[in-house]
């Protein structure tokens, strides 16, 4: 049989392909974005996938392509899932026509996210059931038994990894396609079930709770549970890649790993439990499967020794478990050496050559108060910018604004959203300053994709997951539909432009949209020889070093006079975008002379 | 079967990730079980990127325990210093020599550790470091992009897999314009080793 070594994500793409998916859906998001990206890459002629605007679009495509009689999958990072939530609790209800998998990639250890939700609570939340993969070749087998357990109990299914789960790479067995049909219609017109309005969803209720009974009923003997017996003085019970960590601290103990891990198996937990000394729930997050236990009345060490913050990985749980007397400290175990000094840390930065650059600059320079969003922007909050004072999720930046202009704050504040995120979830919020008479200045920052998370398409782009020179939306036409009277669209590469601009806006008595419009460099791709600083002219003023380039270093010259480190360029990074020359005050950096500069 | 049991420590951009996916699929076909798992920072290009891989006959976790790692391929001298508290006393380190400063150190604001501190660091934990100038043989070869590729090349001298192995998965993972590069890179690597050990 054939092998591949797949990451949990691309497994769950060749999941996809192997259960006949022919719908696939979703908004960007690490740790989840590679699956729909590998669905297109290697399956887009058996697979439809598409990046909705945002997540609930997303799922409410998923949820009419599985009416229609499509096997559909929506992915999501774990916040996506707030957004998508709406759809999934409907599409409980209703049941499906065909297969409907739901996969969330949640982050514990907060790598690329702003909080560390743990969404297995949203099976328990919305009644359906929850499959948690522990390594690449279950990520890819569960959306294949997804799909079954979908069509067989009529319901959506949940499939939840972890970004370790996502980003690990494992060995794959690989399977065939499932057949399924070309030819699909009419569309069913089964209104009771399919239409919830309260008279009729009052009827579905009691089908939901019934079908939780049979699932759980399921789950006793269902193959995503499983008992490795080994000693029986202590059993383990756990669930997706903390499995793989329990097994490895603990290769002797016993092990009931839940595959599926809502509803519970209450007559197999009860049973392990009964055959076991003591029983330890290692999971990461919450205690989600402890606290189900526990109600079973089984007395088990969970979360009072285990954090319910960050990742817990094998080194964690193994110093844990010797504290609390569950394992023998290794005699021969050496203290691992940690490097002697603080080593100079890597810290994230804009990418030389970023539109954004010009925007924090000024907002830095001017002061102004501004409610920031999620996306490469954010970088924004650091220094030297620090020019980002609020973050909380997507699209929440113009809201936040309107909110300051309703409190009657006194200074006029900023909001900064990306062009991404302004379709994502920004436009209910813009409409909503319009509509309240709100002021305030939203910075549409257009880099014209989704920068990232990995360089998507969205409504703005010119193409898409599936097609090339597909219509596009355009933002100011779309904007003064929307009833924005003041749109002013600057060249984010044109400090003074983007600096006039902005004064424009703070000055409008109303909210205003500032497009600050340059291309993410990965998408111009179009690199600049490298500007050059001339070292007699440089005063050491520090004014470039404010831009927070890394192509802009402190060179070994000095200011006589101040004894402050005057600027050079280093070439390997820099790509000419032009910024330190408009902002440095005597001339010195320039592009290198002799060289034209190339056009796109 | 033994359990090997690698770490991959550089900068993003510098193809590390390729590297490890390469080193992690050289161990499927040599018949071992393989994992690995790529610890990025936030999703933006310049940070640190450390790759657990992992070989054995069964593998459950694809992060190794701190002082158990076996290979430490520092692809930069200063990504490879973070990774020094996974070794224990017979690991091997193979660092690449040219350092990629971080913007806490063109900015003035951090020092960047001389290579006789790095040697010293390093060969605290363990004896065998082995010191090559991967990223200056890729330019001579026609390409820094081949770094990673002279950094595989190096380790696979190394380890007792057959040549072809490397080879075919290299091959395989490459754009086909550039594979007669990335043999060159490959075998220059194979022997920069000799000689690259510090002592």
């Amino acid at each position: 049989m054939k092998k591949a070594l797949l990451s949990g994500n691309e497994a769950i793409a060749r999941g996809a392909y192997e259960a006949g998916i022919q719908v696939a859906t979703g908004y960007p998001g690490t740790p989840s974005s590679e699956i729909l990206e590998t669905v297109a890459r290697e399956y887009g002629k058996e697979i439809y996938a598409e990046w909705s605007t945002n997540e609930k679009v997303a799922m409410d495509a998923a949820a009419g392509a599985a009416y229609s009689g499509r096997r559909s999958m929506v992915t999501t990072k774990q916040v996506g899932m707030n957004v998508l939530a709406d759809a999934l609790m409907y599409t409980v209800y209703t049941g499906i026509e065909a297969g409907l998998i739901v996969v969330t990639a949640d982050d514990p250890g907060m790598f690329s996210s702003q909080n560390e939700q743990d969404n297995r609570w949203y099976a328990r939340l919305a009644k359906l059931p929850l499959l948690e993969p522990a390594d690449s070749q279950e990520a890819k087998d569960f959306v294949v038994q997804g799909i079954s357990l979908s069509e067989r109990f009529d319901t959506p299914v949940l499939l939840r990894t972890t970004m370790r789960v996502s980003h690990s790479k494992g060995v794959v067995t690989l399977g065939e396609r499932a057949a399924v049909p070309d030819e699909i219609g009419p569309f069913v017109r089964n209104q009771e079930k399919y239409v919830c309005t309260a008279m009729w969803a009052k009827k579905r209720h009691p089908v939901v709770e019934q079908r939780l009974l049979e699932l759980a009923q399921h789950a006793e003997s269902s193959p995503f549970n499983r008992i490795e017996w080994g000693e029986r003085s202590l059993g383990i019970i756990t669930s997706g890649i903390t499995y793989t960590y329990a097994r490895e601290v603990f290769p002797d103990a016993s092990i009931l790993k839940l595959g599926m891990s809502f509803p519970l198996p209450v007559r197999l937990i009860n049973s392990f439990a009964e055959q076991v000394e003591k029983v330890l729930v290692i999971e990461e997050l919450d205690p989600f499967l402890e606290e189900q236990i526990k109600a079973m009345g089984i007395e088990v060490v969970g979360k009072d020794v285990f954090p319910p913050c960050d990742e817990l990985l094998p080194d964690k749980i193994y110093s844990i478990a010797v504290d609390a007397g569950f394992l023998d400290k290794k005699k021969d175990a050496k203290p691992a050496v940690p490097p002697p000094e603080t080593l100079p840390p890597r810290s994230p930065v804009l990418c030389p050559g970023c539109p954004h650059r010009s925007t924090f600059y000024l907002l830095h320079k001017m002061k102004v108060p501004v409610a920031g969003d999620i996306g490469c922007y954010n970088l924004g909050c650091l220094p030297p910018f620090n020019a980002q004072h609020t973050m909380g999720c997507m699209g929440a930046s113009i809201g936040v604004l309107h909110g300051m202009a309703i409190a009657q704050l006194p200074e006029k504040g900023a909001a900064t959203i990306g062009d991404s995120t302004f379709f994502h979830s920004g436009m209910p919020a813009l409409a909503n300053m319009v509509h309240n008479q709100s002021h305030g200045v939203v910075i549409l920052m257009d880099n014209g994709t989704t920068a990232m998370t990995g360089h998507q398409d969205h409504p703005g782009t010119t193409w898409s997951l599936h097609g090339k020179d597909v219509p596009h939306i355009e933002f100011k036409p779309l904007l003064h539909a929307m009833g924005a009277k003041k749109v002013v669209e600057v060249n984010a590469f044109a400090v003074a432009e983007v600096e006039k601009g902005l004064k424009e806006c703070l000055d409008y008595d109303g909210p205003s949209v500032l497009i600050t419009k340059g291309l993410c460099v990965f998408i111009s791709r179009n690199p600049q020889p490298p500007y050059v600083v001339d070292t007699d002219s440089c005063v050491a003023c520090g004014e470039c070093f404010k831009l927070g380039c890394p192509a802009i270093v402190k060179s070994n010259e000095h200011n006589p006079k101040t004894g402050k480190a005057k600027a050079s360029i280093d070439p390997t990074l820099c790509v000419g975008c032009d910024v330190c020359r408009q902002v440095c005050p005597t001339g010195a950096i320039h592009p290198p002379i002799g060289v034209e500069r190339s056009e796109a | 079967m033994n359990k090997i049991d690698f770490l991959v420590a550089g900068v993003g951009g510098q193809g590390t990730i390729l590297a490890s996916d390469i080193l992690a699929e050289v161990g499927m076909e040599a018949g071992y079980d393989a994992k690995k798992s790529d610890v990025l920072g936030l999703a933006v290009r310049g940070g640190s990127v450390l790759s657990h891989v992992r070989w054995g006959r069964t593998v459950a976790s694809p992060v190794s325990r701190k002082g158990t790692i076996d290979y430490l391929l520092g692809f930069e001298p200063l990504e490879a210093l973070r990774g020094t508290e996974f070794l224990h006393p017979q690991s091997t380190a193979l660092v690449n020599t040219q350092p990629i400063p971080p913007v806490s150190v063109s900015s003035g604001d951090a020092i960047y550790p001389a290579k006789e501190r790095l040697e010293q660091i390093l060969h605290a934990v363990t004896a065998n470091v082995y010191f090559v100038e991967a990223t200056e043989e890729a330019i001579g070869l026609g390409s820094s992009k081949v770094t990673n590729v002279v950094m595989i090349g190096a380790f696979s001298a190394l380890l007792d897999v057959p040549v072809e192995v490397w080879e075919k998965v290299i091959l395989s993972r490459v754009p086909e314009k550039y594979s007669q590069l990335n043999k060159a890179a490959f075998f220059a690597g194979r022997e920069l080793i000799q000689g690259a050990r510090i002592s």
